[in-house]
């Protein structure tokens, strides 16, 4: 039996968080699997708490917005301590399908890499989001081959799963804003293997983006900056 | 006495007594009003040794000895902020680590509430 935990940071999804959670409820994942569904409302300032409270989830309640770093930090944390095998981080927004899980899942038995990266940009397919983006995106496959030396296309997806180690390290480390690229470093320096698997996103339901275009150019420099200290810091 | 030492001796004295205040009503603590009263203590100091500026100023080769005062002033204001950075950044990691060990705890009350509630 394998336990695995559903994290969903939330800031103000509460538009699109009773349909994510039915349709992870409707999930067919193989047998073996046990599937919880954690929400990280990170002081959403909408009815966030009170709809998730309404649904039939395992609901971590922040008192502080603590962005979405310690937000899903705060789901491995709870991860950890209740011993799950695997934990996914998915958007609240409904931009990650749950269908799409299977996929992350089928690759972790594959390849038994301890961080799995849903990625949009292996196969063309689906939603790709806007060229700014993905000249962004590009830019962090450049410097993540640099810093890690692994092809990672996807850096800034959000859609990952963390097997028992990456939980253990996540909640033991794991960046405030903008994680993604960043912990990418942090992982691979702490010698975990890291694969990406093609999953199709769609456009999200509703709320917004933590990256936006005028804070975009911030975005660049603080995750470049990050990703440099965490290549130098010894693990 | 100069004219403007006066008023150095007045600002700093009063800037003293501020600080000395600030920590009597524990509106500053004491380790963050260290720099201040040593700050405070070697500007009044200045301000009734007037020769020392100009020995000091002589001392670093400096030729006009305000110049030195604004060099120095500048250097420790600017160290003094990366210090508050610092704590800033501590205080951000230590409410992050508080804010998440109190919404796991939320989760341990409710079931603990489950668990005894009379059948």
């Amino acid at each position: 039996m394998m336990n695995i935990l559903i994290i969903i940071p939330c800031f103000n999804e509460q538009a699109s968080l009773p349909r994510l959670i039915s349709d992870l409820g409707n999930l067919k994942l193989p047998e073996k699997y046990n599937v919880s569904v954690c929400v990280v409302n990170d002081c959403s300032t909408d009815d966030t708490k009170q709809v998730a409270k309404k649904l039939d989830v395992i609901l971590i309640d922040l008192p502080v917005n603590l962005g979405i770093g310690g937000a899903v930090q705060s789901g491995l944390k709870y991860a950890l301590l209740n011993n799950y095998d695997l934990a996914v981080q998915m958007d609240g927004d409904g931009q990650h399908p749950p269908a799409e899980l299977q996929k992350m899942i089928a690759c972790y038995e594959e390849t038994g890499a301890s961080l799995i990266i849903g990625s949009r940009f292996i196969v063309k397919e689906g939603f790709q989001s806007s060229f700014l983006r993905r000249l962004g995106i590009t830019y962090f496959h450049w410097l993540n081959k640099f810093f890690t030396g692994k092809s990672i296309y996807d850096s800034t997806s959000g859609f990952r799963l963390f097997d028992k180690k990456a939980i253990q390290l996540g909640a033991r480390y794991y960046p405030d804003d903008y994680p993604e690229p960043e912990s990418l470093v942090f992982f691979s320096k702490a010698g975990l293997a890291i694969k990406e698997t093609p999953v199709v996103m769609v456009h999200r339901n509703g709320g917004q983006s933590s990256i936006r275009s005028f804070t975009s150019f911030y975005y660049c420099v603080k995750v470049t900056l990050a990703m440099f200290f965490s290549f130098i810091r010894k693990p | 006495m100069l004219r403007i030492q006066i008023i150095t001796i007045i600002a700093s004295v009063a800037f003293l007594f501020l600080v000395f205040r600030m920590v009597v009503k524990g509106r500053l603590r004491e380790e963050y009003s260290i720099i201040w009263l040593l700050f405070t203590g070697i500007l009044v100091t200045f301000s009734f040794w007037e020769k020392g500026l100009l020995l000091v100023s002589n001392l670093f080769g400096v030729y006009l000895p305000a110049n030195l005062v604004f060099t120095i002033s500048i250097f420790i204001a600017l160290v003094y902020l990366l210090h508050l950075s610092v704590v800033a950044s501590k205080l951000q990691k230590q409410n992050k680590l508080l804010a998440q060990e109190m919404a796991l705890m939320k989760i341990e009350i409710e079931k603990l509430k489950e668990e005894i509630k009379p059948e």
